[in-house]
């Protein structure tokens, strides 16, 4: 044991020695590798959100926000803190209407989980999407007009 | 000493790897920005875009002051 030990610390020894010039090549390649690996972050200061899926759910709730619209003015819908939206007084529609107003929440979301999904993927970090989400639902409910319902602390506010 | 180096720049390196796996926090609320802007500003977008259709062909007809004040309505209204 105590031999493999005095072992190691010759060869250790004799790296030092004489990998004394590799180490400061090493040094100064891994301080080259620090820059060079800098620099992606700052390439990346920008997310990604302009790939074919992500369009194609923004295009489709751009056209189903003008049917969202009255909803959420109305108090119908509101948004929830989780960046989704739910229905909160089905009492103000028809019951007639109400099926459609459920399909209509219904198919907001799932376009919501596609979105957060989709740039967590565009990014090449699938991880992201619940960090995503939260920044999501926290800038949906900061840029809600006023007059909609947003959900803070579990209960529902008029902005 | 040498050691310590190597050390110090084996940890630096592992350093600047775990940077790139960070949330870029900022950047995200950016892009969030720009999608709900995007997402939420087609009735007001879509007004001012339907006006501008219409606005070449209308601005030299005088009763043409009636499809301009549709599209101030619903601004107000809420």
């Amino acid at each position: 044991m105590m031999r493999l030990l005095h072992n190691c610390s010759r060869l250790l020894q004799l790296f030092l020695r004489q990998g004394y010039h590799t180490l400061k090549v090493g040094v100064f390649l891994g301080c080259l590798a620090m820059l060079f690996e800098a620099l992606p972050v700052y390439a990346a200061a920008d997310l990604d959100v302009n790939t074919p899926a992500v369009a194609a759910v923004k295009a489709s709730m751009q056209s189903r926000h003008l049917q969202l619209l009255p909803h959420y003015q109305s108090g119908t819908v509101g948004l929830t803190a989780d960046g989704f939206v739910a229905v909160k007084e089905a009492g103000l529609v028809p019951l007639s209407q109400r099926s459609a107003l459920a399909a209509l929440v219904k198919d907001e979301n799932t376009d919501r989980a596609r979105l957060y999904q989709g740039m967590a993927a565009a990014n090449g970090h699938p991880e992201w999407e619940g960090e995503i989400q939260r920044t999501f639902a926290q800038r949906w409910i900061d840029k809600a007009q006023a007059g909609w319902f947003v959900q803070r602390d579990g209960q529902w506010v008029r902005k | 000493m040498r050691t310590w180096l190597l050390v110090l720049s084996a940890t630096g390196l592992s350093a600047c790897v775990t940077i790139n796996i960070y949330f870029p926090a900022a950047a995200a609320e950016k892009a969030a920005d720009k999608v709900i802007d995007e997402i939420w500003q087609v009735p007001a977008g879509q007004s001012p875009a339907s006006s501008q259709h219409s606005a070449p062909t209308a601005t030299p007809v005088t009763p043409s002051a009636t499809p301009v004040t549709p599209t101030v309505n619903p601004e107000s209204a809420p």
